[in-house]
């Protein structure tokens, strides 16, 4: 056994060595979160295999999209311009209440709204740990993206990064086992806390007594508590209410509303500061004000743009 | 030599790969532990080269793309690296069943350190398919091993001749 080493230190002390490292690692990992920068350079490291695997399922999409007759697109964009039309109308109505929310918010001397930037990110698909409810995503650190962002698509909440790399992040699901959201029943205000079950269909509120006003149906939005999640997101609708008799609390699942198993693409939030006088400074102020009022006017071109606040600037100068 | 651990370099990789490749639902849970095979295999071809250092460094990597805590799956591959690299004389010349065999084993303790960590996290999950890759994984060493000795072999022939 000697003379496989001619040099350096025995397997057994080296053997020694990595198991004390790992413990450490462990344990400063899971009770400080200070491995964030190992975790991002080594999931730099990672990130090509990570790419190589999803580049079949990349090239089926690509192919999907190329070999699509002229009539499917045609068909599509037909639908599409209809919908579009549809949401602008909507949108008009929108964009008036909120402009008369503002002004109310500002009479009552309220904090103004926050706003929000979005960013696509695509999932890429490979299997991660497959007792948890974690996806990666195709942005990191080199597009703003930071630890503890929430996620959403079309539909609703999806979940929050936990890990970002320099060209990929990871992220957590709402329905996680160790994930749990702030929300609020939609028709009565009642806050609550909605834990992830480990399946990819159910969220349970627990802790809500028995005479609690909740119903199967009921939409659940984020409350904007716990400072991670903007307010007034649907996160999802009570499918099942029981009270049973003997137990302190009655037991409440809901079916998450975004399509946590399916969408390829999600949205990466970023939260605008609110300012606090809009017409204060002709050129800063007005310029970002502008800025963080364009995403929900031009809709789907801006959210393609990486940062639409530089660009707003730009513009105006 | 050089050619040799070219070539454990790339079945490491692609031991990495179908670890993370992305399989159907019901196939999830039998997915065996690819990483840990492949090294297992180098430690006892490559003792002098493949040991428990590389075998950590997988591992991490490992914990970085499957989002665990860092050192998990490193800790479980150093200690079976290790026997391995104790015994891989001994292995070496063992049939194929009895290498197996103490695969099984070491592959049911490394498990069963995750499953004490995740445990101690409080997320530990409760279902008995947790220990199926230890299964499939022995199943899979005999095709593992020979797979990887005729790749090993092809390639250091090539060097013999070129001598």
């Amino acid at each position: 056994m000697q003379t496989l080493f001619i040099r350096g230190p025995s397997a057994t002390f080296r053997m020694i060595v990595l198991v004390m490292a790992s413990i450490v690692l462990m344990t400063v990992d899971h009770r400080w979160h200070s491995l964030e920068m190992v975790r991002g350079t080594l999931s730099g490291v990672v990130y090509p295999l990570q790419y190589t695997i999803d580049l079949p399922i990349r090239l089926y999409y690509w192919a999907d999209e190329v070999f699509t007759s002229q009539r499917t697109l045609l068909e599509k964009n037909r639908e599409y311009e209809a919908r579009h039309l549809e949401n602008r109308v909507q949108l008009q109505k929108l964009d008036i209440i909120e402009k008369e929310n503002e002004r109310l918010r500002r009479l009552l001397g309220a904090i103004p709204k926050t706003t929000e930037r979005l960013l696509i990110a695509e999932i890429i698909n490979v299997d991660v740990d497959p007792y948890r409810q974690l996806i990666l995503l195709n942005k990191g650190s080199g597009s703003d993206v930071y630890q503890g962002q929430p996620i959403i698509d079309a539909q609703g909440v999806m979940g929050q990064v936990v890990h970002v790399g320099p060209m990929s992040s990871t992220a957590m699901l709402i329905t996680d086992a160790s994930h749990a959201i702030p929300v609020q029943v939609n028709r009565t205000g009642l806050r609550a806390i909605a834990y992830g079950t480990g399946k990819i269909d159910k969220l349970k509120l627990r802790y809500l007594p028995h005479n609690v006003d909740i119903e199967t149906g009921d939409l659940l939005i984020t409350s904007g508590l716990g400072g991670v999640f903007p307010p007034n997101f649907p996160v999802a609708i009570v499918s099942k209410v029981e009270r049973p008799g003997g137990e302190p609390f009655a037991t409440v699942e809901a079916l998450p509303h975004a399509q946590l198993d399916t969408s390829r693409e999600v949205l990466l939030v970023w939260r605008n500061e609110p300012e606090p006088e809009p017409v204060q400074d002709e050129t800063g102020q007005a310029a970002t004000d502008q800025a963080s009022k364009e995403p929900p006017e031009t809709g789907e071109e801006d959210l393609k743009t990486e940062k639409p606040s530089t660009r707003g600037t730009d513009n105006n100068e | 030599m050089n050619k040799t651990i070219r070539v454990s370099i790339f079945t490491l990789i692609g031991a990495f790969m179908l670890a993370i490749m992305p399989l159907p639902e019901w196939a999830v849970e039998f997915r065996p532990d690819w990483v840990t095979l492949v090294l297992v295999y180098w430690a006892m071809a490559l003792p002098t080269k493949i040991g428990v250092t590389i075998a950590w460094l997988c591992g991490l990597l490992l914990d970085v793309s499957y989002g665990t805590l860092m050192g998990q799956h490193a800790v479980g591959m150093v200690l079976v690296i290790y026997v391995i690299h104790l015994q891989h004389q001994r292995l070496r010349v063992a049939s194929l069943l009895q290498q197996a065999i103490v695969i099984f084993f070491l592959l049911f303790i490394k498990q069963l350190l995750e499953l004490w960590v995740d445990g101690m996290l409080g997320r530990a999950p409760d279902s008995w398919f947790y220990f199926m890759p230890t299964i499939t994984s022995t199943l899979l060493w005999p095709w593992i091993y020979l797979i990887l000795r005729d790749l090993r072999r092809k390639f250091s022939v090539e060097k013999h001749y070129q001598y």
